[in-house]
């Protein structure tokens, strides 16, 4: 066999890894395994949702073994160490994305949700006319929570136009904006075509005009240093599934102000402070919007997740991925037929492509049968696909874990797609 | 032959690249329109059926997957003159041909060349490609104008 250091030498230049990557991926067990007639796994989904290190995995067998019991109610031994535990995931998240306080983190079941807890909790501030902008890029669980508000309340949604390369047209969204304008909630961070916002001008500009602020960063976090005072957003969203974390958890980041000003959407036990049947007091923030028993196993691993990401370091796994990226686009480039989609100056490690006419889904089934595991479909951002005229394209997506074999391995597969369909 | 090259049989390469039936038809009597929400497949399904319940002619439009084209256009081939009941019969037995519940080599001698669409049961997330247009004829013929399968 060859090793992956021989493969690497051979496609030309050396792996400009900043950390261990074999270190790395001895942590994640699946890539270990190969599937189908002995193929290993080539995973790169990681845009979807990324595999997760067995330091994750354990802390939440752990919680679950040893110290399972609820949070915030119990005054036994369990539930203290429970809450502690917990607490402290609070207070490892509001440190990696640098909030003010761990008062203004509040723990959903992802950005689904973080988004859909701001539309919400806005609907009494909102009025017939009022604007919201959001961008032509945005994950479907950034349109359509817009879409319900202004279908009720006669808002007005407004949409920034993106250019050929896939990049937002930062002119035409400043001379969107007007008095008018109460909310901009906008992606960090593209999933389908891996473009890179200017979010930090996207809020300076909202600002200016008087908008409150929502940056959905889930496929931020997990690829760049997030600083949400440095932004001076309002808002901000995240879901650790694609953080190396378990899945249906995620993070609503709310300034103070703006989250003390915000009613609480979800009524029930914990966000209250005082109950009678003539009238109930709230708890504080950020108890105040997280009713019912939270996802306390997932917070907890969320919070490891985020440790470990923190001891990687945000800047060498960028470089890493860089490298990816710049090697991927690349060889991907060279194979006759391939087009990529989204060819922004800034982008993480996602690459969306077809290859000729052949439909995405023919193209992720060949890949899979090769082991390698991508996404091919509309990628929960329809009208991408439409700015671009495909009904779905194939995906790969980079992470930690991933190597310069990984991406021979791509565009090997991707070669049989063009020997089969000819 | 490894499982890709079963699913991807010549003959469903050469359907895709020159799909059969590949048109819309006027005065159809019955049509309707299917979807595919998760991969964005979409076609219009044609057909005339006459006082007797005979397919007259058949034909389909859109856009999709190898998979879900091929099987469309085979799908006219073979149900042109056959009758309303004898279609709904054939959809059934395809539908267990692509899930795997029935042998082509032991059972469904009517289907004929549409047995290369066998290969499709090793490939759980490619069943709905191949039923796709099958169930918007059957919708069709139920006078439901549009499916959307998951
Ligand atoms: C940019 C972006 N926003 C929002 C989401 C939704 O995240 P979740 O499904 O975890 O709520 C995703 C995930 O696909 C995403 O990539």
């Amino acid at each position: 066999m060859t090793s992956t250091s021989t493969l690497q030498a051979a496609a030309g230049a050396p792996a400009a890894t900043r950390y261990d990557v074999q270190r790395v991926r001895a942590q994640f067990p699946a890539l270990a395994q190969t599937i189908y007639e002995n193929k290993p796994l080539v995973y790169l989904d990681n845009a979807a949702t990324t595999l997760k290190p067995t330091p994750v995995v354990d802390v939440i067998a752990k919680h679950y073994a040893m110290e399972a019991s609820n949070i915030h109610r119990g005054l036994h031994y369990l539930s203290e160490r429970a809450t502690q535990a917990y607490e402290g995931a609070r207070r490892r998240v509001a440190g990696f994305i640098n909030a003010e306080s761990e008062a203004e983190i509040i723990f959903t079941s992802g950005t689904t949700a973080a988004i859909n807890l701001v539309a919400l909790g806005h609907e009494a501030l909102l009025r017939k006319g009022d604007e919201i902008v959001i961008s032509h890029m945005e994950h479907h669980s950034n349109i359509v929570p817009w879409q319900m508000l202004r279908d009720r309340l006669g808002v007005v949604l407004k949409v920034v136009p993106i250019n050929d390369d896939g990049e937002l047209i930062l002119e035409a969204y400043e001379k969107m904006l007007s008095p008018r304008t109460r909310i901009v909630s906008m992606n960090y961070v593209s999933n389908s075509l891996g473009t890179v916002n200017p979010i930090k001008a996207v809020v300076d500009a909202a600002r200016a005009a008087g908008a409150i602020t929502l940056v959905d960063a889930a496929q931020a976090v997990s690829t760049r240093p997030v600083d949400v005072q440095a932004l001076g957003c309002d808002f901000l969203a995240f879901s650790g599934h694609k953080l190396f974390g378990p899945t249906g958890v995620g993070v609503l980041y709310g300034r103070r102000e703006r989250l003390e000003a915000m009613p609480p959407v979800f009524g029930g036990g914990d966000m209250i402070a005082n109950v009678t049947f003539d009238k109930t007091t709230y708890n504080t923030i950020p108890h105040k919007f997280e009713a019912g028993t939270a996802n306390i196993a997932g917070v907890i691993g969320l919070g490891r997740a985020v440790e470990y990401v923190q001891a990687l370091g945000l800047g060498p796994i960028a470089e890493h991925e860089a490298d990816l990226l710049g090697y991927a686009t690349q060889r991907l480039s060279d194979v006759p037929g391939v087009r990529i989609i989204g060819t922004a100056g800034d982008k993480v490690a996602i690459i969306s492509f077809i290859v000729g006419d052949v439909h995405a889904h023919d193209v992720g089934s060949i890949l899979d049968q090769d082991g390698v595991a991508i996404r091919a479909g509309h990628h929960c951002t329809q009208p991408v696909m439409d700015r671009f005229g495909v009904p779905a394209t194939a995906r790969a997506s980079f992470s930690i874990y991933n190597t310069r074999t990984d991406v021979d391995a791509l565009v090997s597969a991707v070669t049989k797609v063009k020997d089969l369909f000819g | 032959m490894s499982a890709i090259d079963e699913l991807y049989q010549e003959m469903i390469i050469e359907h895709n690249r020159n799909p059969r039936n590949f048109r819309t038809i006027d005065d159809a009597t019955h049509t309707a329109e299917g979807f595919n929400p998760i991969c964005g497949d979409h076609f219009h399904v044609y057909l005339t059926v006459d006082a007797e319940g005979r397919i007259e002619d058949i034909a389909f439009e859109g856009k999709g997957c190898a998979i879900s084209k091929a099987s469309a256009s085979m799908m006219t081939q073979i149900l042109k003159g056959k009758t309303e009941t004898e279609a709904r019969e054939l959809f059934d037995q395809f539908h267990k041909l692509a899930t795997g519940e029935l042998d082509p080599d032991q059972q469904g001698k009517d289907l004929g060349k549409l047995a290369v669409f066998s290969g499709v049961s090793k490939f759980p997330a490619r069943v709905k490609c191949a039923v796709l247009s099958w169930h918007t004829m059957s919708s069709a013929l139920d006078h439901v104008k549009v499916i959307s399968t998951e």
